[in-house]
């Protein structure tokens, strides 16, 4: 499935004709990431994020598949034998904080991947599916990487797992059993830390699957672009490779020099300190608190303080979960018929001073103690966060006049006779 | 259509259902923030800036420090602290031979057992081994120490924010609690085993200061050994005992980023030439 002018896989000898036939995988290559697939030739550098998480999964699968080779999941030991990697292991050291801080970047690239998607609607038909499974993909990262932080059994590993757990305790009737089955005791131990194990291992090869589904999603429609229009003529493309596996490459260097920035000269950065005490059942931390990329939402989990109707804990628990989930629903609460917020002057509003700030602020109270300012302000973030989603969205998506749209990506990237085009743009090409 | 309505519908009733829950504890909180006394921290004190020869990226360890670190770990922490996660083999980074190292574990004794009888008994390190416990478990630990188990120190410096100076502020900032503070905060007064030390969190802990007098330890290197200088040497022993790889680290990093610098700036350059044919022109 791609544009007619796309250019078809030519075998070039007697092997890869032999291969075409019986198994073309380089024709599957070809028409994913080679010169076989056209791409709108506009896109920004905000299109180098799918590409970028790719890499970072790819590495994490790498650096995990060798610390496994060397870690034991056994309460008894799980800490010690994460000191003997930092140790003993030739170079464990550089796998164990490459992989921590992999981590760390696959969400950062990912957040930009899902931020590009919400501010040039990328969730709209025809690509809703894309949407879908890319939400599939970010709630396994975060049940992967919450299970991966429980594993070196320190101080917050053992904590956060308590917390996190709990949520479901907080269930009515069934909570408190389903607790119990998911740790396989009362409280982290053992089963727990083993079954997190199993399943930290696992995940990430259904995350694998999954963004094959995502990019065979991709393909079906072609990628989106920042102008929002779609692709009409072969002259709105480029084909991916050379032109967008040299700006990906380029990108990709990009980021690596910030992320082995962090490996050798940060590592422990973006950790917690009490990650690197050993769990102790009998003393609670001071403040538990989760990774960075899990601030936004532990701040809205934590915004509900007060009972009304439900108890508070549940207000919280249901209210974090949905805060994801209601990303499912997008493409079809925003009916605006334009994609990009370039050419949508009151969602642009809404989207730069509304929702970018509110998350910061999330984020930013996600991480402090659960004191005040710190709460007043997520309860106000958390209020938004749900209004812009759920209420402007849909309400500004409308109510607004677009702005009048280019007619196509050749005329907004070469500017050709504008006017003309423009005279005949009064409804959005879309 | 009527059906996508009723989603948008359904939608706008949820979001504003979360958004009044959230905005009522907001005015809940308000009110109890305005109405209640905050609960007030103790006035602790952030550790000092200090500095160590392995700070920054280009940092080296100074091992007649590290050297000398041990030798404060030796004699004054390890009556209470064990260091579990170091071998003494690994004291051989400190810049000892391996004659050295033999001997220095042989002078500890650690758990063994009685290779006629089988029954435990204690034998002379050898290199392999890591340091031992003061205490053979947890229970004599507690009951030593008026019942504050001393931590593990392998990871100290990780373990606390700022570590290597928290460690060395910690060491020096043992001094009795000011007027003005007690007069404030008369619940920062230290309860019966307790100390007082403006760096510790909630500003008393259960170890007394162990660096008590200039010259406590006698330096081999003819450093004078003042509690500043101890306690910065032993801070900087157990950043490494912390990360022994620390340096190795860094100087990992170096040609990494350089080699990377280098790609990326090929990469931009390939990039470059390849889209300058599809750009379009600059008027």
């Amino acid at each position: 499935m791609s544009f007619p002018w796309a250019r078809e896989y030519q075998p070039s000898n007697g092997f890869t004709r032999f291969l075409d036939e019986k198994l073309p995988l380089p024709r599957l290559v070809y028409n994913a990431v080679g010169a076989g697939y056209p791409v709108p030739r506009n896109l920004s550098y905000f299109w180098n994020f799918g590409v970028l998480a790719g890499f970072f999964l790819v590495l994490q699968i790498v650096t995990g598949v060798v610390l496994a080779m060397h870690y034991a999941a056994n309460a008894q030991v799980a800490f010690a034998t994460t000191e003997h990697i930092m140790r003993n292991v030739n170079w464990g050291w550089m796998m164990r904080y490459a992989h921590a801080n992999g981590a760390s970047f696959f969400f950062i690239v990912v957040y930009m991947h899902i931020f590009r998607g919400l501010f040039y609607s990328s969730y709209k038909a025809p690509r809703e599916m894309i949407w879908l499974l890319g939400v599939v993909i970010f709630l396994l990262m975060m049940a992967t990487a919450f299970m991966g932080y429980v594993l070196p059994w320190g101080q917050m590993s053992f904590w956060g797992a308590k917390v996190i757990t709990g949520l479901f305790g907080a269930i009515p009737l069934v909570g408190e059993p389903i607790q119990v089955w998911l740790l396989g005791g009362f409280a982290p131990d053992n089963a727990a830390l083993n079954r997190f194990f199993s399943l930290h291992f696992l995940l990430p090869f259904v995350i694998a699957g999954v963004v094959i589904l995502h990019i065979w999603a991709l393909h079906i429609p072609g990628s989106s672009n920042p102008t929002g229009v779609e692709v009409k003529q072969e002259s709105d493309t480029v084909p991916f490779h050379p032109y967008y596996t040299a700006k990906d490459g380029f990108g990709l260097g990009v980021v690596l020099l910030a992320y082995f920035a962090m490996v050798f000269f940060l590592p422990n950065a973006l950790g917690h300190p009490d990650n690197y005490i050993e769990a102790n059942p009998l003393s609670t931390p001071a403040h538990i608190v989760p990774e960075w990329y899990f601030w936004p939402f532990y701040a809205i989990l934590r915004a509900f303080t007060v009972d009304f109707i439900l108890p508070a804990k549940l207000w919280g628990v249901i209210a974090m979960f949905a805060s994801i989930l209601l990303w499912f629903f997008l493409p079809w609460l925003d009916k605006s018929p334009v994609r990009s917020g370039h050419y949508r002057p009151l969602f642009r509003k809404f989207f730069w001073f509304g929702l970018i700030p509110a998350m910061i602020v999330l984020f930013i109270c996600g991480g402090a103690p659960a004191e005040e300012p710190y709460v007043m302000l997520s309860q106000i973030a958390t209020a938004y966060y749900f209004l812009h989603f759920l209420v402007i969205l849909p309400i500004v998506s409308s109510v607004e006049k677009p702005e009048p749209l280019p007619y196509s990506i050749t005329e907004a990237v070469l500017g050709s006779d504008k006017k003309a085009v423009l005279g005949e743009n009064t409804t959005p090409a879309v | 259509m009527t059906k996508l309505l009723s989603v948008r519908l359904v939608a706008i009733l949820v979001g504003l259902g979360f958004a009044f829950v959230a905005l009522f504890a907001f005015v809940i909180g308000a009110y109890n923030a305005a109405t209640e006394e905050p609960a007030g921290h103790l006035p602790y004190e952030k550790p000092m800036d200090l500095s160590f020869s392995f700070d920054g990226p280009l940092g080296k360890w100074d091992k007649a420090q590290l050297q000398r670190g041990l030798k404060v770990y030796d004699e004054v922490c390890a009556a209470c602290h064990s260091l579990k996660f170091v071998a003494f083999r690994n004291l051989e980074e400190l810049g000892y031979d391996e004659g050295q190292v033999k001997a220095y574990a042989a002078s500890k004794q650690v758990p063994g057992i009685d290779p006629n009888t089988g029954e435990a008994a204690m034998r002379p390190g050898l290199p392999t081994d890591y340091f031992p416990s003061p205490y053979p478990n947890a229970v004599a630990a507690a009951a030593a120490n008026n019942n504050a188990i001393p931590p593990d120190l392998s990871l100290m410096t990780k373990a606390r924010g700022d570590g290597t100076n928290y460690v060395a502020s910690l060491l020096m900032g043992y001094q009795a609690p000011s007027e003005e503070l007690l007069a404030e905060h008369p619940e920062a007064a230290p309860g019966p085993g307790l100390h007082h030390n403006v760096y510790f969190p909630n500003l008393n802990l259960a170890m007394a200061a162990p660096l008590t007098t200039d010259g406590q330890v006698t330096y081999d290197d003819g450093t004078e050994a003042t509690i500043e200088q101890m306690s910065k040497d032993v801070a900087a022993f157990l950043t490494w005992t912390a990360e022994p790889t620390l340096v190795k680290r860094k100087q990992t990093g170096w040609p990494v980023l350089i080699f990377l610098l280098f790609a990326t700036i090929l990469a931009y350059m390939s990039k470059q030439q390849i889209w300058a044919a599809v750009k379009p022109k600059k008027d």
